[in-house]
């Protein structure tokens, strides 16, 4: 763990319409760092989590305000592509969503659209490497052919994380990603982040406190749009500093 | 008269329905609770009953004794006339009904006249007959029905087991549709097929069409009903319409359900439909008075002879016909493809149009392809553009700007002709098999790939 | 081993930002295939409209031609009885050819009275008729009456063919008359303009001959090469034929005055002197000769009392003669020509004669049709749909019934005319061209539609409102009836309304049943034989005459607008009442 920042946001708020879906929220986002964000359905730590990729660009009513850099850039910059911003921050989400393809062309997609690669012993390589960093290699290096759509559902999520490694990111962005997996595909994916740490800057939703000790080193608590509380894992867990944050993890509510 | 018939066995069964109403209150002696069913039900019943019993017989009997007038009389003119071929007859007994209905008759003579007297006799017994046994039975089916009624009588199962079996019949009239279509189809196929010495390869792969000119003692020349030129015209046309309804309808998809904004999506999607909604022989005359002109002056004006039916003209139109098919079904498909797999790809980084053609459009396209097969087979079937714009003969070639026949224009041609329609049903039907049987597999083909599309996503 | 932390660099990288120019270039062309495919759709649809309403217009007017007509009682009722078959039988036809004798006493040839007898329309002498047994009392009167313009009268007026354009003529005219035919000769060079015309055709000969001649040289150096020399001498002779022609012609139009001479396949230019005309047929810069149309005597007329006019197309060209134009100019100046809006087109039944025939008839008819045909599919849909919805279980015959409803939608409807053709008019005998058998065959085409609609709307009815009604003891019978139909009536009737208006439109399967005919009464009933508004636009497609342009054209329109209602009314059932669960 270092305390280089990667991402810095400052007094962000999310507009959907008239709802105001995230209020004045500032976190920062550090290098080889696993940082969750916790909180009851509906507080906003997935809308914020878009925010850092921009995913929420393809929703028209979406309204965004504060400052978002990432390594020192503006995120929401004129002059930054949201397709360039995506390459870069990468993003698993809460259902897994193999495309209609091959497991190999499932992970070679991100490679041949930004042109990673330039041949195909290096793309093979590529897609190979990152199905090792997700530990699925073991599981489908026989069948890379078979279509996606055919493996279970933690095998799926665990492609997802290997086609979002092989895009080459510097940030992974994990909206719940264990939410549709039985507890063994679980255990596997939080292995799994926990090893990614070396590599990327990982951001994690989750609803559920545990899987947030357990991966996490950083910790913030949203709670109706607020950002209610950040800081060391531990520390939130332990010895929380506010009330909602306290009730929260003890069960009060949730 | 026997519409009369009709409407006094539905007047027999209103009546049959207050009676039977009224014996079960009678028969509940005051509280309605001892009736297993209310008395409604047990009118309902009855009623039924009687409806269907007396239109049953009326039906039979009208049809039946309809057929049975016919073949006697027509017995009786060939034993007058022994000589004469079927088609003289036919027309001596129209003649005699004609003369009996007090009309018109294309000639008069004793022969007829007598056969007229017999007939009008004959006729009038068969009403009187068929108003008699139907009103008879249809008396008699309430009578039976009212006699059942009492208490513990289960009046209302019974009443709604009738009526579910009457909502079962109304759902198996389709089979019946198809069963009928297969058969008047088969039937004169088969007539066709007898008549070339069932060279059923001749029909399929000769080049040459013209099956009214050959026609001797009930036999074709089997040289003159290659089919080929009708298939090659219809080919090329539906490939013509296919080739400008695909991009244009699936460009308009994609457009429509991935880049519009609302505000286009707004009048965009009902542009597409008036196109759907308008008529084809509205179509057809577009075609014939706009489009066909223009491009023999256009082909003209660069030194090309067109000619004025040409295969293009017709080709195009039917291609616009067919745009809002295929958007329409293609933007289906492509808003079934899930959001998830949307975001997935732009979460990695991936622009709309990589979106759309490598993860969208692959996941679509089941659906896609079972839609431009769908449109295929409108385009195969379709009648009025090509009647209207297309060439009436059997040309084979390969060159757009010619004209071309194709098979719907061949079988209005041949059942509208001046032809003896005895003899022109047969090509004409058998073409109409044809077109059924290909239709048909296009859309069990579609049907079986749309279905395996919604097992992977459902 | 590749460094996926190396790869990442290259989001940073030059490349990736030219590749990033690239891969946004795509996809601004799939927007722009997009925009492209709308606006073809959107430019096939406005054109389509276009055409149509842009021809339609002339069927909404007719013209009346008002003609003094002397009404003699020894022809129509010689013994005065009044009675109205006696004034029935009479010769109306013969009556209207009088009073157009009267009008133009000056027409004489057995042609030139038949092309005059022809600006009028064969009804009108019916109307005539029609107009004297009402009233008897106008019998042995001279009586102004308007008698309806015939087609191509009504064309000619309506500029169909053209304007009939007066050129600028400043000079004193000399005539010399011999009373069929005048020398003009004008003081000015007045009609150079005929003459610059003449000669740009002729230029437009010659080049045609070159162009012919040119063809002959290539025929004649590919037979040379080939040494086949008769037939290069044959292509030599043949393009110094066709030289000679085009220089000939090129001399002719090269020369300052001279006469040309004016025929069926130039334009046409007509001298006007009042009512009396000169239509030229020989013709130079300052004047010509020609045909008298009219009365013409010798003399001399000042400018400003003769005009001379141009009519573009050629005579050969056009239904309208040079004479029958000038007949409705001059009762045109006379003020005894009018076009007024022709009820007639909605109020008619068909006929021949396009100026008489109207879509009264063919509506009507569709009336009757759309009638069996609703009477027919809307209860058989509605109850197989709640057949298949609520009751059906998954057994064999079931399926078998769904799978016949899918096929039979997609079934092309020529197959549903001979269908109708071969079961029910030759199996159960109905009526050829009656409505009820067009009737029963567009039901049966049209009830996969409404079956498929009408259990789409009853699925979308939720389980729980069954689940209550059978839950205080109502049949399932009862259930759907009294709640599930109700429910989904909103869906079923959108559905069918869509059905009927596919049905309206549908001419294919009418034709197989002989609903093709021409049919001229008005049917009063379902076994009358009848046409539709789809098949009368066919068979009015088909006719020669220009004017039915016009009339298909606005009988389309009148079959758009009741499409139009009908699927704005399905549209306003589904927005006002169908409710999503």
């Amino acid at each position: 763990m270092t305390n280089e920042v990667k991402i810095s946001t400052k007094n962000v708020d999310v507009f959907y319409g008239d709802n105001h879906a995230i209020k004045d929220v500032s976190v920062d986002i550090l290098k080889n760092t696993v940082t969750a964000f916790i909180g009851p359905s509906g507080c906003g730590k997935s809308t914020f989590l878009r925010c850092l990729n921009r995913m929420n660009d393809t929703i028209d009513s979406c309204k965004i305000t504060g400052e978002l850099l990432m390594d020192g850039e503006d995120i929401y910059a004129k002059s930054v592509d949201p397709v360039q911003l995506r390459a870069k921050v990468g993003m698993v989400f809460q259902k897994p969503n193999p495309f209609p393809k091959s497991i190999f062309d499932n992970v070679a997609y991100g490679p041949r659209i930004h042109g990673l690669v330039g041949n195909k012993t290096d793309l093979e390589e590529v897609v190979e490497t990152s199905l090792r960093r997700a530990a699925i290699w073991n599981e489908v290096k026989d069948r890379l052919d078979a279509p996606g759509t055919s493996l279970s559902g933690g095998q799926q999520q665990r492609l997802c994380i290997a086609r979002a490694i092989a895009t080459a990111p510097e940030v992974l962005l994990m909206d719940e990603p264990a939410s549709s997996l039985d507890p063994i595909a679980t255990a596997q994916i939080e292995e799994l982040i926990d090893e990614l740490r070396n590599n990327y800057s990982v951001v994690i939703v989750t609803h559920s406190m545990q899987q947030a000790a357990r991966v996490s080193q950083k910790t913030a608590f949203f709670h109706m749009g607020d950002m209610v509380e950040y800081g060391d894992t531990t520390a939130i867990f332990t010895n929380p500093v506010d009330q909602r944050t306290q009730d929260y993890i003890t069960g009060r509510f949730g | 008269m026997l519409a009369l018939t009709a409407l006094l066995i539905v007047g027999l069964a209103i009546g049959f329905f207050i009676l039977s109403r009224a014996k079960a209150i009678s028969v509940s002696q005051g509280a309605l609770a001892n009736l297993h069913s209310r008395p409604s039900y047990h009118g309902t019943y009855v009623m039924l009953w009687v409806v269907i019993v007396g239109l049953a017989l009326l039906l039979v009997l009208m049809l039946g004794g309809n057929a049975y007038l016919d073949a006697k009389f027509l017995g009786d003119i060939r034993a007058a006339l022994p000589d004469a071929r079927d088609i003289e007859i036919d027309l001596v007994l129209s003649d005699v009904k004609a003369i009996a209905a007090g009309l018109v008759s294309s000639r008069i003579d004793p022969l007829r006249e007598a056969t007229a007297i017999d007939f009008a006799t004959a006729d009038a017994v068969r009403i009187w007959a068929t108003v008699a046994i139907s009103l008879g039975g249809a008396l008699l089916a309430g009578v039976l029905g009212m006699r059942q009624i009492s208490a513990e009588w289960r009046a209302r199962n019974r009443s709604e087991r009738i009526i579910v079996g009457i909502l079962w019949l109304s759902a198996a009239v389709a089979v019946l549709t198809t069963l009928g279509i297969v058969l008047s189809l088969i039937f004169e196929t088969f007539n066709f097929f007898a008549s070339i010495g069932w060279r059923v390869d001749k029909f399929l792969f000769g080049t040459r069409w013209s099956p009214l000119s050959g026609v001797q003692d009930g036999m074709m020349d089997m040289d003159k009903v290659g089919a080929v030129p009708l298939f090659a015209g219809t080919l090329m046309i539906t490939g013509i319409a296919m080739l400008v309804a695909v991009p244009i309808g699936l460009f308009a998809a994609i457009y429509l359900s991935e880049f519009a904004s609302p505000k286009v999506r707004l009048w965009a999607k009902p542009m597409l439909e008036i196109l759907a909604g308008i008529p084809t022989v509205v179509y057809g005359f577009f075609a014939a008075i706009t489009v066909a002109p223009f491009i023999r002056n256009a082909g003209e004006a660069i030194g090309l002879s067109v000619a004025s039916e040409s295969a293009l003209a017709a080709g195009i139109v039917m291609g616009v016909m067919i745009i809002p098919f295929i958007s329409s079904l293609s933007d289906d498909v492509i808003n079934a493809v899930p959001q998830s797999l949307r975001d997935g790809s732009y979460g990695l980084g991936a622009t709309k149009a990589e979106t759309i053609r490598q993860v969208v459009l692959p996941a679509a396209l089941p659906g896609i392809v079972s839609a431009i097969l769908l449109g295929v087979s409108r385009a195969i079937g379709e009648t009025m553009i090509v009647v209207m714009a297309a060439g009436q003969g059997a040309n084979l070639t390969a060159n757009p700007l010619e004209a071309v026949t194709t098979v719907t224009v061949q079988i209005v041609m041949l059942i509208t002709g001046d032809t003896e329609a005895s003899t022109a049903a047969g090509p004409a039907f058998t073409l109409a098999f044809t077109l059924f049987c290909i239709t048909l597999a296009l859309n069990i083909f579609a049907l079986r790939f749309v279905r395996k599309y919604r097992e992977k996503y459902d | 081993m590749i460094s996926m932390t190396e790869l990442s660099k290259i989001h940073n990288s030059p490349e990736s930002a030219a590749r990033l120019k690239k891969r946004r270039a795509a996809e601004w062309r799939l927007k722009a295939y997009g925009i492209m495919a709308i606006t073809l759709a959107g430019a096939a649809l406005v054109t389509l409209m276009w055409s149509v309403v842009g021809k339609a217009a002339g069927a909404f007017t007719e013209s009346y031609i008002t003609l003094p007509v002397y009404l003699a009682a020894d022809e129509i009722d010689p013994d005065g009885t009044g009675e109205r078959a006696i004034i029935g039988r009479a010769n109306f036809g013969g009556v209207t050819k009088d009073a157009l004798k009267d009008a133009f006493p000056f027409v004489k040839s057995r042609g030139d009275k038949r092309a005059m007898y022809d600006i009028i329309s064969g009804g009108a002498a019916f109307e005539l008729r029609e107009l004297t047994m009402a009233d008897p009392a106008i019998i042995g009167q001279t009586i102004d009456f308007r008698f309806l313009a015939s087609d191509i009268a009504d064309l000619y007026l309506k500029g169909s063919y053209g304007d009939l354009v007066e050129q600028n003529a400043g000079g004193t005219l000399t005539v010399q008359s011999d009373g069929k035919t005048a020398v003009v000769t004008s003081s000015t060079t007045d009609f150079a303009f005929v003459m610059a015309r003449v000669k740009s055709d002729l230029l437009a000969k010659a080049a045609f001959n070159r162009d012919q001649a040119a063809l002959q040289e290539n025929g004649r150096a590919v037979f040379t090469q080939r040494g086949d020399l008769d037939e290069a001498a044959k292509r030599e002779a043949a393009r110094d034929r066709l030289l000679g022609v085009a220089e000939e012609l090129e001399a002719r139009a090269a020369l300052d005055g001279g006469r040309e001479a004016l025929d069926k396949n130039s334009p046409s230019v007509l001298v006007r002197m009042g009512e009396t005309w000169v239509k030229l047929t020989e013709v130079s810069a300052t004047g010509g000769e020609g045909k008298i149309i009219g009365v013409l005597d010798s003399g001399v007329r000042a400018a400003g009392d003769w005009q001379v006019y141009l009519q573009d197309l050629p005579e050969a060209s056009r239904k309208v003669s040079d004479l029958q134009i000038v007949l409705i100019e001059n009762l045109r100046s006379a003020g005894a020509v009018e076009t007024v809006f022709s009820k007639r087109f909605f109020m008619a039944g068909d006929s021949r004669e396009p100026e008489l025939a109207g879509i009264w008839g063919a509506a009507v008819g569709s009336f009757w049709t759309m009638l069996v045909t609703i009477l027919l599919a809307f209860p058989i849909g509605v109850m197989a749909a709640i057949y298949l919805e609520e009751f059906a279980k998954k057994n064999w015959v079931n399926t078998f019934i769904e799978v016949n409803i899918n096929n039979l939608a997609a079934v092309p409807s020529i197959v549903y005319g001979l269908l109708g053709l071969a079961i029910f008019l030759g199996f159960f005998g109905v009526p050829r061209s009656a409505p009820l058998a067009g009737g029963i065959v567009l039901a049966v085409m049209t009830l996969p539609t409404i079956i498929i609609a009408s259990r789409a709307a009853m699925a979308a009815v939720p389980p729980s409102i069954r689940d209550a009604a059978l839950g205080i003891g109502a049949s399932k019978l009862q259930t759907a009836l009294h709640h599930v139909l109700p429910l989904s009536m909103p869906g079923i009737l959108t559905g069918t309304i869509i059905g009927m208006a596919r049905a309206l439109g549908e001419t294919a399967p009418l034709i197989m049943i002989g609903m093709v005919a021409f049919i001229v009464d008005v049917p009063t009933g379902v076994m009358d034989s009848a046409t539709v508004l789809p098949v009368q636009i066919y068979r009015w497609s088909d006719f020669p005459e220009r004017a039915f342009e016009a009339r298909t054209s606005a009988a389309i329109l009148v079959l758009l607008v009741f499409l139009i209602f009908m699927n704005g009314l399905a549209v306003f059932l589904r927005k006002r009442f169908e409710r999503r669960w």
